[in-house]
């Protein structure tokens, strides 16, 4: 019992190990150190998950078994690790842009986080797994028992079952201790992380260790060690070309898919540059580990005695020899794959259990939403806790029901083909924006039916779970239903038919439900989002982590909030807490306040959302808010700027409108003005012409001649000056350049003035005056208001045809204002002419007296002036113009 | 829009990317198709099949070179990447 002690009490020690490394490394991430955990190796090895005991023990009994195929199982992940540009890339970003959180996770929300896919995905991984946890399981327990088997004294066998219990509960404890040591809003697990970097070192040096042990110190050398091979019974290449190709597939397609590997190659990953190093790393991590596998197995199958198993080569190889010091490095490997594995995998599946079955359960069962936050922590807690246990127990359950027989050597590829069937739906949902949730549900329906018929279940043995008529005669006794022929592909490899029928059908079935349904908007809208994520997050995202750094804020928050402003509000703080320069710590409060700050520049919400995403180190990166805030400021700016430019241009383009306006008016008014003066000024000048011409050119003019031609002329000077005159008035009236000479006098006295200075005499015009109503007085520009009177009455004068002809004029009050109405008693003025006669140089035909048309525009001006008006007062006997005036205020109180 | 970006000198610079990223898609094909090449060798020779030597020192061979390739192209693709303005990548 000596090595089994000692081999417990390394085991023990080695797991204390662990222990502190996980410790170290959780507490290293969470005091912001450790940048070494953030490495790309350290993620290159945190792949080598996929390297399971099945892998480290089982690889070489596949080589004893049928030669080089083996290395399929690894050549399937490098072909995916080196052509990581396609789909890993598109994977992790898609990871750290919609904060995914399992396959299931990544699944159900492509579809329009639809949770009855995700309930689906997590029983096919449940089911697709908890095997092989068993068979990790088993070969820790098998290697134990290889030990034992090395004491002669053998009394004691340790009983198999009570080593997987213990294991299994070693185990859980672990992967509960830092598996759910926070409910991390991106799930990472450094601790685990880094104990799983440490195992992956310690089974490769294992494997490389046994593998020169075999090379060099059994074999004793290269080329005899190739002697050894050739002349074993794996020394010919005979692999089936379906089995190569498709076990190569399979193994692609698992690595994709599996739990596991998801969680530690999205969930986990820190940085997307750590593909980059990934993409070779991992690929020469892999040959490695079976560089060494084929001599092993050579070696084992010549020296070992017939009938061991070439599953514990490995380890019964270093024991055989007396090198028990090399067998214990070559257990501690095998037990850091089962252990990595176990623990890894129990994390990822209790995540998809407790996210997407116990906690929507819960929530519905308590009938309340997720609103007291620090209770939902809890449950979450500790519903992870339990899943965890679960799937452990699960796996151990599965272990005990199936006896640890040789059924479980086959259960890693069946279960690769498990999990294979998420790979139509999720590299469909990265690619293909047609994918909807329904085609995936199909796809994944009809991958798992046929998986679990052609695979699964006949893989407990002929009538363990399957009649045995059923897998001779079909189900019903249909033959083409055979689940190892199935539609009569009869003699093909169990596996590779199995694989061959689900895969296609699998693909068929959601290509086809895609193609036939219609998508909700939440999918459609997010299946925009996956596929085109590399439209959407431009930058790769390198900075992260769970700590805010101030810096960053700085730098945004200068961008929005200006530069001298951001500086003075980060020293403010950081004075606060008591430190020196602009950097404080990104406590609560500070980042509150910074929040308030920036939301008064951006809004609440972008604020909000600007500084979670800095402090929760999500997936946008600073670079991008960089850019946001950048742009926002830039908007900002530029959007001020305009709208106080298109003020200022509407205010111009309204004020050159009106200029315009005022200009055509002008222009128009000028052409009119223009087109009469001339006509006004060329009558006379042309009859002054003529008349100067005759009395130049001739000579015998009689003297009376010449008086009447030279009193035409005369006549003719006098009109152009009275027109100039005229003229040179109404632009003082029109221009407003009139200044009112105001004075007081007596209406009629200034009637009398008119009526004399018109030119009124005895048998020419008769006029009839009200001398009563006249005895008004008037205060105002008396003289303008007599041009007016004269005016009017020299109108009458001139135009009234009455026979003979009366004037009379009128005074009275109407409504508050003095009027009064000079009526003749002629034909007075036709309507249609009654609308233009106060325009310029309007004349009613020509009539006996040549005016220049000028009068009554003049007399309307100056009423304007006067506040007063002068209008034509229609259905009268004759011509009636009525004046009004504003009476003086003491009249008016009268 | 800014002058100091040499037109020619961009434009080389995201040719090469792109090319570099066409490798990098094009790497797993080749591949793959070489994973396949010793299935072809198994009806040859009077023997009947290969040895499994040869077909180990092949096969890890090419893993070697495959991990070496996509180890320069993934370096290239980084470097290449750094320099690039932040957007206008892409397709």
């Amino acid at each position: 019992m000596a090595i089994l002690n000692v081999l417990a009490l390394v085991c023990l020690l080695y797991v204390v190990f662990l222990f502190a490394v996980a410790f170290g490394a959780d507490r290293a991430a969470r005091h912001g150190r450790g940048k070494w955990l953030r490495s790309p190796y350290v993620y290159t090895l945190s792949l080598s998950i996929y390297c399971t005991a099945w892998t480290f023990y089982g690889a070489v009994g596949f080589a004893a078994r049928s030669g080089l195929e083996y290395v399929t199982i690894y050549l399937g992940p490098t072909l995916v690790m080196i052509g990581w540009w396609w789909t890993l890339r598109k994977m992790v970003r898609v990871g750290r842009s919609q904060r995914i959180t399992s396959i299931a996770d990544l699944i159900s929300s492509r579809y329009g986080k639809s949770n009855l896919l995700a309930v689906f995905v997590t029983i096919l991984a449940v089911i697709g797994v908890t095997p092989y946890i068993a068979l990790q399981l088993q070969s820790v327990t098998l290697s134990f028992a290889a030990f034992s088997e090395t004491e002669q004294a053998g009394a004691a066998l340790p009983d198999m079952q009570s080593t997987a219990l213990w294991v299994a509960m070693g185990l859980t404890l672990f992967t509960i201790l830092f598996g759910t040591r926070n409910l991390d809003a991106n799930e990472r697990h450094h601790g685990v992380v880094m104990a799983i970097a440490v195992e992956a070192v310690v089974k490769l040096c294992a494997l490389l260790a046994v593998g020169v042990f075999v090379v060099w110190g059994l074999s004793g050398g290269v080329s005899e060690t190739l002697a050894r091979i050739d002349a074993s019974e794996i020394a010919r290449f005979e692999v089936p070309g379906s089995r190569w190709i498709g076990l190569t597939m399979l193994s692609a397609a698992a690595f994709l898919c599996l739990p596991r590997m998801f969680q530690v190659m999205v969930v986990e990953n820190e940085d997307e540059d750590h593909l980059r190093t990934a993409a070779w790393a991992f690929p020469a991590y892999l040959m490695l580990m079976s560089l060494f596998v084929v001599p092993i197995a050579a070696v084992g199958l010549d020296v070992m005695p017939i009938g061991a198993n070439p599953d514990l080569f490995v380890l019964t190889l270093p024991l055989m020899a007396g090198q028990d010091g090399l067998a214990i490095l070559s257990f501690l490997g095998g037990f850091s794959s089962a252990t990595s594995m176990v623990i890894v995998a129990a994390i990822a599946l209790s995540t998809m259990v407790s996210n997407h079955m116990v906690m929507p359960i819960w929530l519905h069962f308590t009938g309340g939403s997720a609103v007291i936050s620090g209770d939902v922590r809890h449950v979450a807690l500790l519903a992870r806790r339990l899943s965890i246990a679960g799937v452990v127990f699960l796996g151990y359950l599965y272990f005990r029901v199936t006896g640890g027989g040789a059924a479980l050597a086959a259960i890693g590829l069946i279960s690769f083909a498990g999990v294979a069937q998420f790979l139509p739906a999720l590299m469909g949902g990265l690619f293909w924006r047609g994918a909807t949730r329904t085609g995936a549900l199909a796809g994944l329906g009809v991958g798992f039916v046929l998986w679990q018929y052609c695979l699964f279940l006949p893989s407990f043995g002929p009538s363990m779970i399957m009649p045995q008529a059923v897998l001779d005669h079909g189900l019903f006794g249909l033959s083409w239903l055979r689940p190892q022929a199935l539609f009569g592909a009869q003699d093909m490899d169990p596996l590779v038919h199995a694989i061959m029928w689900s895969m296609v059908l699998n693909t068929g079935a959601f290509v086809l439900a895609s193609l036939l349904s219609f998508p909700q908007p939440i999918e459609r809208l997010q299946g925009a989002q996956f596929v085109n994520v590399f439209d959407h997050s431009s930058t790769t995202g390198g900075w992260s982590g769970g700590m805010a750094q101030s810096e960053d804020l700085l730098i945004m928050s200068q961008r929005i909030m200006g530069a001298t402003e951001a500086q003075a509000l980060f020293a403010q703080a950081a004075r606060r807490q008591g430190l020196v320069g602009y950097l404080p710590e990104p406590s609560p409060d500070f980042l509150q306040e910074l929040e308030r700050e920036l939301s008064g520049s951006v809004g609440a919400a972008t604020a909000h959302a600007m500084i979670s995403q800095i402090v929760g180190g999500a997936a946008v990166s600073v670079e991008d808010l960089m850019a946001v805030a950048d742009e926002t400021a830039q908007i900002m700016e530029y959007s001020s700027q305009l709208e106080a430019q298109s003020q200022e241009l509407a205010r111009t383009a309204r004020q050159l409108r009106q200029a315009n306006e005022k200009l055509t008016q002008i222009s128009v008014q000028k052409d009119g003005f223009l087109s009469q003066i001339s006509h006004e000024l060329r009558t006379p000048m042309t009859s002054i012409r003529a008349f100067s011409e005759i009395l130049r050119d001739t000579s015998d003019l009689t003297a009376e001649e010449k008086s009447k031609y030279s009193s035409i002329i005369h006549d003719e000077a006098v009109r152009l000056t009275r027109l100039l005159d005229d003229l040179l008035d109404l632009s003082v009236l029109e221009n407003g350049q009139l200044v009112l000479n105001t004075q007081t006098g007596l209406l009629s006295d200034l009637l009398d003035r008119a009526e004399r200075a018109a030119g009124v005499q005895v048998g020419t015009l008769k006029v009839e005056r009200d001398r009563a109503g006249e005895m008004r007085e008037l205060t105002t520009d008396l003289d303008r208001l007599a041009q007016v009177f004269i005016n009017l009455i020299a109108n009458a004068r001139k135009y009234c045809d009455g026979d003979p002809p009366v004037l009379s004029i009128r005074t009275h009050e109407v409504e508050g204002r003095l009027v009064i109405d000079f009526t003749d008693n002629g034909s007075g003025i036709p309507s249609e002419k009654q609308a233009v006669i106060f325009e310029k140089f309007s004349r009613i035909g020509e009539t006996k007296a040549g005016g220049a048309g000028l009068g009554l525009a003049i007399c309307r001006e100056i009423m304007t002036r006067l506040d007063g008006s002068v209008s034509y007062l229609p259905g009268q006997k004759g011509a009636a113009f009525r004046v009004s005036l504003p009476l003086p205020r003491r009249m008016a109180a009268q | 829009m800014s002058p100091e970006r040499g037109p020619v000198f961009l434009a080389r610079r995201t040719y090469r990317r792109r090319r570099l990223a066409d490798a990098a898609r094009l790497l797993p094909i080749v591949g793959t198709v070489l994973i396949c090449i010793p299935l072809l060798w198994q009806g040859e020779g009077a023997s009947g099949s290969t040895r499994t030597t040869m077909a180990m020192f092949y096969i890890f061979g090419l893993w070697v070179i495959l991990a070496t390739i996509a180890g320069i192209i993934s370096r290239h693709l980084r470097a290449a990447e750094n320099k690039e303005p932040p957007r206008g990548a892409g397709s």
